[in-house]
């Protein structure tokens, strides 16, 4: 029984994993690229770990697990929030079909 | 000192989850690390930024607590729905996306409450944030579908109700 | 030009997703269970789109958000391992490594920045 919620668990992290680098490799640039990856590619290894904690019962393997869960969904989007910015900073342009771009106008006010 | 006494239960249970099969070495090497660590953050975390972090009581704690439970299950939510959206733009033939960067006014005031609206922003509906002018209060973000009248969003709004009860 | 574009990557990624699913897996991977094997391949072929966007990006930070996302597919890596194997000093590896990757990350985004560390 465990091991079947285990692998249903799996096989849909398994699935946002692939479409996030989808979204990786569809894009047009590194904004709309971010997004994709770092929502779905979060929540996919967030799936797999539970599928391992599924797995393997109450223990400590399952309670690193969660600790390794815990610390990728606080870090990830810190990264990512820092990884646009630098590139909006080193002068990355955004793609050509951006409907409207409030941030470069105001970029030069924020320190 | 509710503060610091919470932040040492923090960092000492994280300790010992990590070092699972407890022995005493363990016990002991984690109060010793877990009370260097917590007098390292408080300047950071501390009440020097969050003003009024001291006379919180314990019911207050309490309290806040149960608003962090809250959070999270609506912020499981708005993840799996963000995370279908997503996917389902990214497998569409026609790649339906009108990406731009808005600004989105709000009111929090501390660095920690900032840091968590931005990053649970980062996690749903076609979002990212880019930069925080704390000063003026304005969130610069970067969002995958505009619509016409996206200036106030019902999903911030709802997460910055919740997360000024936690972190106010 | 774009609708063709589309249905050969299409093609392409049902192929490879009809190989890992129906290929005989027992004489590549020998572990107990089957499904894990096909999981980690359809993993490893994740992990390739990811090499793919690092080889192609046209700027510095294409290639850096990739490697980021590597850093995160890693620690799936480590835990489908840890599975079959038996070996529960895998997810220790991933925790090491998604430390690591963050730091690693957030030192590059500051070079890209053109900024010092002190800030």
């Amino acid at each position: 029984m465990n091991e079947a919620i285990g692998s249903v668990l799996i096989v849909i992290g398994l699935a946002f994993d692939f479409f996030g680098c989808l979204g990786l490799i569809r894009f047009p640039d590194v904004y709309t690229r971010l997004q994709a990856s770092a929502k779905c590619i979060t929540l996919g290894t967030c799936g797999i770990i539970l599928g391992l904690v599924c797995y393997k019962g109450f223990g400590a393997t399952s309670i690193k697990a969660l600790l390794c869960l815990i610390f990728i969904v606080l870090t990830a989007p810190v990264s990512a929030h820092a990884l646009a910015r630098a590139a909006y900073r080193s002068g990355v342009k955004p793609w050509a079909g951006t409907v409207v771009d409030d941030y470069s106008e105001d970029m030069d006010k924020i320190k | 000192m509710i503060f610091n006494t919470m932040m040492f239960m923090i960092w000492f249970s994280v300790w010992i989850l990590l070092s699972w099969p407890i022995e005493i070495k363990d016990v002991i090497s984690g109060i010793l690390v877990a009370l260097f660590v917590m007098f390292m953050t408080t300047g950071v975390m501390g009440p020097k930024d969050l003003s009024g972090r001291k006379n919180i009581s314990l019911l207050g704690y309490l309290g806040r607590a149960m608003w962090f439970v809250c959070y999270v299950f609506v912020f499981l939510w708005e993840c799996l729905k963000a995370n279908i959206d997503v996917a389902y733009r990214v497998i569409h033939p026609d790649l339906l996306i009108r990406p731009g960067t808005i600004r989105i006014r709000v009111s929090l005031k501390s660095d920690i409450g900032l840091t968590f609206l931005a990053s649970s922003i980062t996690l749903t509906p076609g979002m990212t944030t880019i930069d925080i002018d704390k000063v003026n209060g304005v969130l610069y973000v970067h969002k995958l579908y505009i619509k016409d009248d996206d200036r106030k969003l019902a999903v911030v709004d709802k997460f910055e109700h919740i997360l000024s009860r936690i972190f106010e | 030009m774009k609708k063709t574009r589309y249905i050969a990557g299409l093609i392409t990624i049902v192929a490879i997703a009809i190989i890992i699913l129906f290929c005989p897996i027992s004489s590549i991977i020998r572990w107990q269970s089957e499904f894990l094997g096909r999981a980690f391949l359809w993993l490893i072929l994740s992990a390739f789109m990811c090499l793919f966007r690092i080889m192609r990006g046209p700027t510095a930070p294409d290639r850096i958000v990739a490697i980021d996302m590597l850093g995160i597919l890693i620690v799936g890596f480590c835990a489908i391992l840890s599975i079959p194997t038996g070996r529960d000093w895998y997810i220790d590896i991933g925790i090491a490594w998604a430390l690591q990757s963050f730091i690693g990350i957030m030192a590059l985004s500051k070079y890209l920045e053109g900024k010092d560390f002190d800030e």
